[in-house]
């Protein structure tokens, strides 16, 4: 069953084509992947799931659960379950990583948070009290944000670059917790250009110039891509003829 | 409205009425009821409208424990002028809690004139906290012209984040001897037709001084906001720095004027203002986690005026 389709979509934006008629299936229950090169439209794509203004005036539809959601904003969509991770966390000056992950928790209690972080790797007695600003690094307001991601037991999540900032050893990390995800039954959409991230899929989409070029296993896609997208030598000229698997 | 209810709204526990806790509590211009320990003599006095308050904490003396002055109006009408001047004897240490409580304001006036002046070697940290009523019908005027001697500390915060601002204007100034360290920080939330002025001053005039003023500022509806910070650096390897962070929303306006001086080629003073609406990124991250837009404004700016 899909959770999410998107059907026919065009985009638009200061008047430059994004996405050309993009059309992508999510099983639910599934761990996909969106991979391509920089600049092919993968956060675009995140981005109009999730709903963010600007990228809701858009042609073809957006289906979850075979209800659309073209219609509802960000707070909407994320009521029916749809979250999102961007690959540059926020920084809240004096917001408290508990008060962070409490925010949008099902079950408001400290337990919550304590263990969400602990599934992201991090000592709750060293991070509970401290706030999400400057004074922590890059990768681990990431782990923050996928704890505070587990603590509100999402059905769809969209993790833009979750490798981004993370260092080796906090790797593992975030692929158990993406795996924690799915085995909580959320589906989950991987945005990346890394093939690390990649094996983490079990289906893969591949982007090129704002539309999808093929689609398939991660295994296959992953080696489609390190063999003919890595580097990319018909940037903006995606030749579909030529896929083969 | 009596003591206890004062207390409550301020949220004081029971330690306020320790024997070894130092407190003054005053409702308009009646002593409620004042404690001493042993180091520091408070001298309160009532005038008409208000008390003069004398606070002598002697040499060599360390209290332990906080401080608590309560200035509460349980009255909707009246005015309040409270005097204050404030000894820190050389090489001692004391932490005040000051609690002015007004939860009944329709039309209420409160003045504060303070005169501080901190010893050598000693450190002097003043919290005011205000909780006002949600009317908005009180105007407050707090004054300060605080000294610190050669290697004294001063950390003040100034919080009014519960109930409405209604009329507010913050004029403080401090002067750093050498080696001296002051830390000033104004934080205020206001709504509906709320008028926030905020001016503080440090005179960094001693070698080695240091400085930082801090005002962190929301105002939403209608509401109004002015600060005006200035750092005056003198002397060789003065150090300071002036922060101003204004969010706005909705109707409100909001400005800021960071004022640096240097007159002295040694030393060295940073400035840092940003006024705007809520950062769209922290807002999308937690819509995304499903809050709605004003319970997501409400947490950024509760975080930042933590």
């Amino acid at each position: 069953m899909n959770i999410l389709e998107l059907k026919n979509i065009n985009l638009q934006i200061n008047g430059n084509k994004i996405l050309d008629n993009l059309s992508m299936d999510f099983w639910e229950g599934y761990i996909h992947a969106i991979v391509g090169p920089n600049g092919v439209g993968k956060t675009t794509v995140g981005n109009l799931i999730m709903g963010l203004e600007g990228y809701r005036d858009f042609e073809g539809d957006l289906l979850f659960k075979n209800r659309t959601i073209k219609k509802l904003n960000l707070y909407e969509r994320a009521k029916r379950g749809i979250t999102m991770a961007w690959q540059e966390p926020a920084r809240f000056e004096g917001l408290t990583v508990e008060n962070f992950i409490k925010a949008g928790a099902k079950n408001k209690n400290r337990k919550t948070v304590e263990r969400a972080l602990e599934k992201v790797g991090m000592d709750p007695d060293d991070y509970i009290t401290r706030a999400v600003d400057k004074s922590l690094s890059g990768g681990e307001r990431k782990k923050i944000e996928l704890a505070s991601i587990l603590a509100i037991d999402p059905k769809l999540v969209i993790l833009d670059e979750p490798d981004s900032g993370i260092d080796v050893a906090s790797l593992k990390n975030i692929f158990d917790t993406i795996q924690s995800l799915k085995e909580n039954g959320a589906s989950v959409i991987l945005i990346t250009h890394s093939l690390e991230v990649l094996k983490q899929a079990e289906h893969a989409f591949l982007l090129c110039s704002g539309t999808l070029l093929t689609k398939g296993s991660a295994e296959k896609i992953g080696s489609y891509f390190e063999d003919k997208c890595i580097p990319c030598n018909h940037k903006n000229k995606p030749d579909k003829n030529g896929v083969k698997l | 409205m009596n003591t206890e209810d004062l207390l409550k709204e301020a949220n004081i526990g029971s330690e306020i009425n320790d024997k070894d806790t130092a407190r003054l509590i005053i409702n308009k211009d009646k002593i409620i009821d004042t404690n001493e320990v042993e180091g520091l003599k408070v001298d309160a006095r009532e005038i008409k409208d208000g008390v003069d308050i004398k606070i002598r904490l002697e040499k060599n003396t360390v209290i332990e424990k906080p401080v608590h002055l309560c200035f509460g109006v349980t009255q909707q009408e009246a005015v309040q002028k409270i005097i204050l001047d404030i000894e820190i004897g050389d090489n001692s240490s004391i932490n005040i809690f000051s609690h002015c409580i007004f939860p009944l304001a329709v039309d209420v006036k409160h003045i504060m004139d303070g005169k501080i002046r901190i010893g050598k070697n000693s450190f002097y940290s003043y919290t005011e906290k205000h909780i006002h009523s949600e009317e908005g019908g009180i105007t407050v005027i707090p004054k300060a012209r605080i000294t610190l001697e050669e290697n004294a500390r001063l950390k003040t915060i100034f919080e009014l984040l519960k109930g409405r601002v209604g009329n507010i204007d913050i004029d403080y100034e401090t002067t750093c001897m050498d080696r001296s360290v002051m830390e000033m920080t104004a934080k205020i939330y206001g709504k509906s037709d709320d008028i926030i002025k905020i001016k503080e001053t440090g005179n960094l005039i001693g070698k080695w001084s240091r400085g930082v003023l801090t005002s962190k500022v929301a105002v939403r509806d209608n509401a109004r906001a002015e600060i005006f910070n200035k750092l005056f650096a003198d002397a060789e390897y003065a150090r300071g720095h002036v922060d101003c962070k204004e969010i706005i929303q909705g109707n409100g306006k909001a400005s800021a004027i960071p004022i640096v001086e240097v007159n002295n080629s040694k030393a060295h003073i940073t400035h840092e203002a940003s006024i705007g609406s809520v950062d769209s990124k922290q807002l999308q991250t937690l819509m995304s986690r499903g809050l709605s837009e004003d319970s997501a404004v409400e947490l950024i700016i509760e975080g930042l005026l933590s």
